[in-house]
Formats: structure tokens, sequence, C-alpha cells
């Protein structure tokens, strides 16, 4: 009787456990394979047949599709380079520029991954409608308010990450650091 | 106390594989992946444009708003199948799914190289069946092996501003995707006949 009680209290706990440590790992994601640029973080083997369990679990359980290598590479943040969760009641501003691509787009998403309603029907941008700088830079006035230039409407939601999409780039599997692949800055300019 | 420990410690291995037994089952075994969603609103062997990316489609998650995407759900167990896509103005792209999300191939206009993206995609065992002068004139033909039977051709074409949509979307409805009926096809029947 008790070697019974002992067995079903191990079991429950490896259940536990198990299925714990996996929903873990699939919502939050692992460190497996990724690149990471100031805020930015990519998964540059998801799109390849090389992908790792972890990331191949998350994908399927959130119904996503990969960016295939051969098409381009995404990039995502959710925090500032100051790792200041993304706050759409605050004023973000992301600038600088981007790493060599044919095309990239810009888009901000709620926590599940949506698109968040605003009456301008702006979710993002890409690389030709932007307003540049005189250098070829550019500035994102990410905010829940409208503001001058590039204003990328928040919603007032409070949490929301950024994806940065480079279609036909180079930068890929064997890209390591800034130097191969500046990344534009994100920075909290202010809050209410 | 020794028999607790030894509960908790048991309890502890065996979820480790739990853990990786349910993490290497989750791409088979999750109802809710990309190729289920599309299921009830594509038909099998045809493009079929997805509904533009917007806060009330919730589709699937992360969709580019500037893109414009149809997608062709193919089985090639009735035969090779055969894709073109007319390359638009900005940014086409065509990438590979097998049943369970895994991106096996992509490709883009550039280095297609072409007005007209042309691929033939097959099985294996139905790459290996082409016959061998059909593999010399294949020569200027993109032939893809799909390392599954069933799976899932994902065309994207770029809007690089909201009122290019339209051109997007219309390079979309110019796609096909089908078995392949045409002369390659019943040329490859001819040698199965005399076996």
């Amino acid at each position: 009787m008790r070697l019974l009680l002992v067995a079903l209290v191990a079991l429950a706990l490896a259940a536990a456990v198990g299925l714990g440590s996996t929903w873990m790992t699939t919502t939050r994601g692992t460190e497996l394979g990724t690149l990471t640029i100031g805020a930015w973080t990519a998964r540059p083997r998801t799109g390849t047949v090389d992908i790792d369990p972890y990331s191949r679990a998350t994908i399927t359980r959130n119904g996503e599709l990969p960016i295939g290598t051969g098409d381009g590479i995404a990039f995502t943040a959710s925090t500032d380079d100051k790792k200041k969760a993304l706050d759409g009641r605050c004023d973000v501003v992301v600038s600088g520029v981007t790493p060599a691509a044919r095309f990239w787009t810009l888009s901000l998403y709620d926590n599940k991954g949506h698109l968040v309603a605003n009456a301008l029907q702006r979710y993002g941008f890409t690389s030709q409608e932007i307003v540049r700088g005189a250098d070829g830079g550019f500035e994102i006035r990410i905010a829940s308010r409208s503001r001058a230039g590039n204003w990328l409407p928040t919603g007032g939601i409070e949490r929301y990450s950024l994806m940065l999409r480079l279609y036909d780039t180079p930068v890929g599997v064997a890209t390591r650091t800034q130097r191969d692949a500046p990344m534009p800055q994100i920075a909290t300019v202010g809050c209410p | 106390m020794i028999r607790l420990a030894f509960t908790i410690i048991a309890g502890i291995l065996l979820g480790g594989v739990v853990h990786l037994v349910s993490v290497l089952a989750l791409p088979r075994i999750a109802t809710q992946d990309a190729y289920s969603r599309l299921t009830p609103i594509t038909t099998l062997n045809m493009v079929v444009q997805l509904p533009t990316a917007d806060p009330a489609n919730t589709l699937m998650p992360y969709l580019d708003p500037a893109l414009a995407i149809a997608v062709c759900r193919y089985d090639l167990s009735g035969g090779p199948l055969k894709l073109t896509v007319p390359v638009s103005q900005a940014y086409t792209s065509v990438s590979f799914y097998t049943r369970n999300e895994l991106a096996y191939y992509a490709i883009n206009d550039r280095s297609a190289g072409k007005k007209v993206i042309e691929l033939d995609l097959m099985t294996e065992a139905q790459h290996s069946d082409l016959p061998e002068d059909e593999e010399v004139t294949a020569a200027d033909r993109l032939i893809i092996d799909s390392p599954s039977t069933t799976g899932l051709i994902v065309i994207k074409a770029l809007a690089p501003e909201p009122g290019l949509m339209p051109q997007a979307q219309a390079t979309l409805a110019a796609s096909r995707c089908g078995v392949q009926t045409d002369q390659p096809a019943k040329q490859a029947e001819a040698p199965r006949g005399k076996r």
C-alpha cells in the first residue's frame, strides 16, 4: 500500500515537472541557437531543417510559420536597450541603421502575436515608406498619441513586441555580431 | 525520510523523461499548428490567398502586415506538383514547409532570376522515377524534393507601401500550383509501363 502511494507521488511529480518544464520552454523560449544583437533576438536556424526541437515545439504549438532562410530572417525585441520592457504608454524611439537587405519591415504585436488596432491602420513600416534623415538613418517613434515623423501607434497597450524582418539578406546562420548586422537602437524616451 | 527523498529524485528524473518526450512529440500531436489552422480555408493543390493581416485576423500569430500571402496546401500522392509564380515589382518569395512546419526550402525572385518563378515539387521517390533523358531536359527546371508527401507552399509578395497591396495581391492571384498534367508528366508515365 505504501509502495503504491510512493509510486503515485513519484509519477505525479514526474508529470508535473515534465509537462511544466515543457510548457515553460515553449512559451518563454530557450537560448538555444539564438542570435542576440542589442535588444534584438533572432533564431536563424528556425528557417532551416537544422531547427532545434524546442523551437519546433514552440512553432507548432503557437501555429506560426517560421520565415525560411532563403527568404529572410526575423528579429524580435520585447525590451529596449536597457532591458526595460516595452510599454505602450511610453514613447519609444527606434533609430539608426539596419543590416543589408533588399527590404525590411518593422511591425508591432501584442503578447499573442496579433497586430494592434488603431485608427490610422498603421501596423508597421517598410524600408521603402520610412522617412529618412540626410545620413540615411531613420527614427521611428512608437507612442500611443500622435507624433511627428514616423509614428507607430501602440493603442496604449501595456506590453508589446517589435519584429524586424529582413528580406533577401546575407544575415543568417553565419551572423554573429553587431558588426555583421548593425541593428537599430531602441530607447524609451519618456513615460507619462 | 530516505523513502521520501527517493520518491522526489525518482519523480524529477522521470519528469526529465516526460519533458524530453513531450517536446519531441509536440510537433506531431499539436492540433493548433499552422497546417491545421490553414486546412479549413485552403483547397488541396490550389493557390488560396490568405486574408490580409489586420488586428481582426487572428488566423496565425506574427503575420507581416506588409505582405500579401497565399498558400498552396499540397499532397504529392497524385503526382509531382508544378508551381508558377509571376514576380511582383517589389519582392516575391516562395517557401516550402513539411506537414509539421519544417521550413525545408525557400527561394526569392532574385535567386530565381526570372520574371516567373517555376518549380517542380516532388517526393524523393518521384524524383528518382524520372527517366534519364527527362533529367537532361530538366536542366533549366528547378526540381525540389519534398521530405513529406503533404505540406505547405507559402507565396509572399511584398507591398512596400499600403497603396501597393492590390498589386501584390494580383501577383498572387496569377500564381498557379497543381498536379502536372502536361507533356513531362506523360513522358514520365511511359517507362513505368515498360517495367
